[in-house]
C-alpha cells in the first residue's frame, strides 16, 4: 500500500470519528473542538488532493475564524441543553426512517454500475512543478466566474444590512454617543467656575 | 469577454447600483423626509424596466444571448417575468408604504432590502448555470429572511423568520447537495454543457436521478408545496402584511423560473423522472391547500394555504415540458402574483392603526363601510377561485389543459375537483363581505396612489380576463410556442 493511501485511510478515520464525537458528545465545548479537528484532517485530505490553497483557507477561515467565533459564543452564553434534547426520544422512530431511506438510496447510488468507478473518474495527471493553486483559482475566479464571485459580495454586503437593520434600534436607557454634539460642545457646558470665599483658616 | 456581452446584464447592474444608492442616501435624508426614498425606489423600477425592454439582443434575430461564461443568460421567458416583477415590485410599494407608515415602520431598510431581493429573482430569472443559480436564490432568501423579522418587536416576527430561516438553510443545503451529484455526473456546472452530457450519457443514469431528487425537495421547500410546505402560513402570519405581500408576489417569479431552467434547459433529459415526482407533488399540494384553507380563520393564514395551492397548479404546466405547458405555467404565476398582491393590498387598507386586519371577521359587513372596496376584493376573491370572465380561470384552464396533453388525466380531475372545493373559501369572504353586518363602522381612509393602484389591481382582475389573449400570447411566444 503507497504511503498516500494510507495518510488518507488516517485522516479519513480521524475525520468521520470526529465527525461522529461532534454530535455524540455532551460537552458542547468538546464537541466544538471535535469540529476543529475534523476540519483538520479533511484540510490533511485537500492537500492529498494537491489543493494546498483550499487546504489553508479552511485551516484559516473555518479554524482560525468561524469556530473561534462559535467556542466564544458557546463560552459565554450559557446554554441549558436538556430542553434542546426533550423531543429527541418522541422523533427518534421519524429520524431512524428517514436516516435509513438516505443510506439506502446513497449505498445504491455509490455501488449502481459505473457512477464511481475508476473508469468514469481517471485519475487527473500531477500539476508540474511551481504550479501555483492560488493563482489557478484567482484567474478562473475573476474570468469564468465573475458573476458567481460579484453576486457573492453583494450577499455578503446583504447580510450586513441584514444584521444592522436586525439589531441596530433605540432602546429605553441605552447609552450612545452622539458625535455631532460632542464636537459642538461648548466650554460653559463642563466646566462651571464657582466663586467662592476662601473660607477662614482654622485653628492657630 | 466583450462589452455588448455584459450590458446583457444592464438591468441587474442598474438595480444594484441603484440599491446602493438608496442605502447611502438613507443617511442624509431625515426621517421626515423619506417620502424621497420611495420615490426612488420606484423610478429604479421604471428604468429597470426601461432598460429590460431596450434590450437589442432580439434585434440581431437570436432567440436567447449568453454572457458571464454563460452563466448569465437573457430571452424573452427572463425579460417577461422581470418586466412584471418590476411591474409587481411597484404595486407592492405602494401598498407598503401607506402599512409602514401607520406601523410606524417605515424605514429605508425595507426598500434596500426588497431591492436586493429583486436582485436575487432577476438572477435567478437569468440564471444559466448551477453556480448562479444556488447565488441568486441565496441572495432573495437572505433578504426576505431580514425582512419577515421587519417588526423587531413583534414575537411572531422574529419566531417566523427563524423557522424560515432554518428551513431555508437546509432546502439550500438540500439543493446544494443535489447540484454537487448532477455536477459529480456531468462534470459541468453550465446548464447547456449538463444537458449535452447528459444527451451524450448512455445507460445508467442513477447518480443523475438522485441528484434530481434533491434538487426537487429542494426546488419544492423553496416554492412551498406540499410535503415542504411547513413554513408558509407560520410565515405568512408572523411577518408584517407589507414583507407577507412582498414574499408572496415576487419570489415565486422566481421559483417559475429557476424550476424551468433546472428541470427543463439542465434535466430536460430526465423529464420523465422528474415529470412522476412533479405530478405527486402538485396533487398533494392541490388538495392539501384547498382543504387546509376551509379551516382557517385567519385570513393570512388562508392565503398562505391558497398559495400552496396555486404553487400545485403552476407545477402542473411544467408536467408536460412543452413550450405550450410552460407559457401556462408563467401565465399562472404572473396572475398569481397580481391576484396575491391584490389580497394582502386589501388587508393592509384594512387594517386601523397598530392593528392588521388579519381575521375574516374583519372584512364582514365591507360593502356597508365601502361599496367599492368590497367589489374590488370580490373581484380578487373571484379570480382566486377561477370562476369564468375573471383572470385566475383562465390560468387555471392553461394548466389544466396542459396536464391533459401530457396524459394525466387523474391529476386534470383531481386539480377541478379541489379548486370547486377551493372556491368556498374564496366564496366566504364575498358572503361576509357582502351579507353580514359590520363590526366596526370607522370609515376607511387611504391616499390617492393607494386608492389608484388597488383599483387598477382589481380591474385588471376582470380586464386581463375579458382580453385575456394579449397576454397568453405574450406567456406563449416567450416559450416559442
Amino acid at each position: 500500500m503507497p504511503i498516500t493511501e494510507i495518510v488518507f485511510y488516517v485522516f479519513s478515520l480521524v475525520m468521520v470519528s470526529a465527525g461522529v464525537a461532534v454530535i455524540t458528545v455532551r460537552n458542547p465545548v468538546y464537541s466544538a473542538l471535535f469540529l476543529v479537528l475534523a476540519f483538520f484532517s479533511s484540510a490533511a485530505i485537500w492537500l492529498l488532493l494537491e489543493a494546498e490553497f483550499l487546504a489553508i483557507v479552511l485551516i484559516l477561515v473555518y479554524v482560525g475564524a468561524v469556530m473561534v467565533l462559535f467556542l466564544f459564543v458557546v463560552m459565554m452564553l450559557d446554554i441549558n441543553l436538556t430542553p434542546l434534547k426533550e423531543g429527541f426520544i418522541r422523533y427518534l422512530p421519524v429520524g431512524i426512517v428517514v436516516a435509513v431511506l438516505m443510506a439506502a438510496e446513497l449505498l445504491l447510488v455509490i455501488w449502481s454500475k459505473g457512477s464511481f468507478d475508476q473508469g468514469a473518474f481517471p485519475i487527473p495527471p500531477p500539476n508540474p512543478v511551481g504550479f501555483s493553486n492560488t493563482k489557478a483559482l484567482g484567474e478562473l475566479l475573476f474570468t469564468n466566474y465573475l458573476l458567481a464571485f460579484e453576486a457573492a459580495g453583494v450577499i455578503l454586503l446583504v447580510a450586513i444590512i441584514a444584521a444592522i437593520a436586525l439589531t441596530l434600534r433605540k432602546r429605553v436607557g441605552e447609552k450612545r454617543q452622539n458625535p455631532a454634539m460632542q464636537v459642538r460642545v461648548q466650554r460653559d457646558e463642563r466646566v462651571r467656575l464657582v466663586k467662592m470665599d476662601p473660607e477662614p483658616r482654622q485653628g492657630n | 469577454m466583450n462589452t455588448t456581452n455584459m450590458l446583457l446584464a444592464a438591468p441587474e447592474f442598474w438595480v444594484l447600483i441603484m440599491a446602493c444608492v438608496i442605502l447611502i442616501a438613507d443617511l442624509f435624508i431625515r426621517e421626515e423626509r423619506r417620502g424621497i426614498i420611495h420615490m426612488m425606489a420606484m423610478i429604479t423600477l421604471v428604468f429597470a424596466a426601461i432598460i429590460t425592454v431596450r434590450g437589442d439582443y432580439l434585434s440581431e434575430g437570436l432567440r436567447s444571448a449568453t454572457a458571464f461564461n454563460g452563466s448569465f443568460i437573457r430571452d424573452p421567458m427572463g425579460d417577461v417575468l422581470k418586466l412584471f416583477s418590476f411591474f409587481i415590485l411597484g404595486i407592492v410599494y405602494v401598498y407598503a408604504k401607506f402599512y409602514l407608515r401607520q406601523f410606524r415602520m417605515f424605514r429605508t431598510d425595507f426598500y434596500t432590502l426588497t431591492l436586493f431581493a429583486l436582485l436575487g429573482v432577476m438572477l435567478l430569472i437569468s440564471a444559466n448555470s448551477l453556480v448562479t443559480i444556488y447565488l441568486g436564490l441565496e441572495l432573495t432568501s437572505l433578504s426576505t429572511y431580514a425582512l419577515v423579522a421587519f417588526d423587531r418587536e413583534s414575537k411572531r416576527g422574529s419566531e417566523a423568520a427563524m423557522k424560515y430561516f432554518v428551513l431555508g438553510s437546509m432546502a439550500s443545503g438540500m439543493l446544494l447537495y443535489g447540484m454537487s451529484m448532477i455536477y459529480g455526473a456531468t462534470g459541468s456546472m453550465d446548464l447547456a454543457d449538463i444537458s449535452v452530457a447528459i444527451s451524450n450519457q448512455d445507460g445508467d443514469s442513477m447518480i443523475l436521478v438522485f441528484g434530481l431528487v434533491f434538487l426537487v425537495v429542494g426546488l419544492a421547500f423553496k416554492l412551498g408545496v406540499v410535503p415542504f410546505h411547513m413554513w408558509i402560513p407560520d410565515v405568512y402570519e408572523g411577518a408584517p402584511a407589507a414583507v407577507t405581500l412582498f414574499i408572496s408576489a415576487i419570489p415565486k417569479m422566481a421559483g417559475f423560473a429557476m424550476a424551468y431552467r433546472l428541470l427543463y434547459t439542465g434535466l430536460g433529459d430526465l423529464h420523465t423522472d422528474w415529470q412522476q415526482m412533479l405530478s405527486i407533488l402538485a396533487v398533494l399540494s392541490i388538495v392539501l391547500g384547498n382543504l387546509a384553507a376551509i379551516a382557517q380563520t385567519n385570513i393570512k393564514r388562508m392565503l398562505a394555504y391558497s398559495t400552496i395551492s396555486h404553487m400545485g397548479f403552476i407545477l402542473m404546466g411544467l408536467l408536460p415540458g412543452t413550450a405550450d405547458g410552460f407559457g401556462a405555467s408563467m401565465y399562472y404565476v404572473i396572475v398569481y402574483s397580481l391576484m396575491s398582491a391584490g389580497a394582502f393590498g386589501m388587508i393592509i387598507l384594512l387594517s386601523a392603526r397598530g392593528v392588521e386586519a388579519e381575521q375574516l371577521d374583519d372584512f364582514k359587513g365591507l360593502n356597508q363601510r365601502n361599496g367599492w372596496y368590497a367589489a374590488i376584493m370580490a373581484m380578487i376573491m373571484f379570480s382566486m377561485a377561477g370562476v369564468p370572465v375573471f383572470v385566475g380561470f383562465f390560468a387555471k384552464w392553461l394548466v389544466i389543459k396542459a396536464a391533459l396533453d401530457a396524459g394525466l388525466l387523474w391529476l386534470a380531475i383531481s386539480a377541478v375537483i379541489f379548486s370547486v372545493v377551493g372556491a368556498f373559501y374564496y366564496l366566504r369572504v364575498i358572503k361576509l363581505m357582502y351579507f353580514d353586518e359590520p363590526l366596526t363602522e370607522s370609515p376607511i381612509d387611504a391616499p390617492v396612489d393607494f386608492n389608484a393602484v388597488i383599483s387598477l389591481n382589481g380591474l385588471l382582475m376582470l380586464g386581463l380576463g375579458v382580453f385575456s389573449g394579449s397576454l397568453i400570447a405574450v406567456c406563449m411566444s416567450a416559450f416559442g410556442a
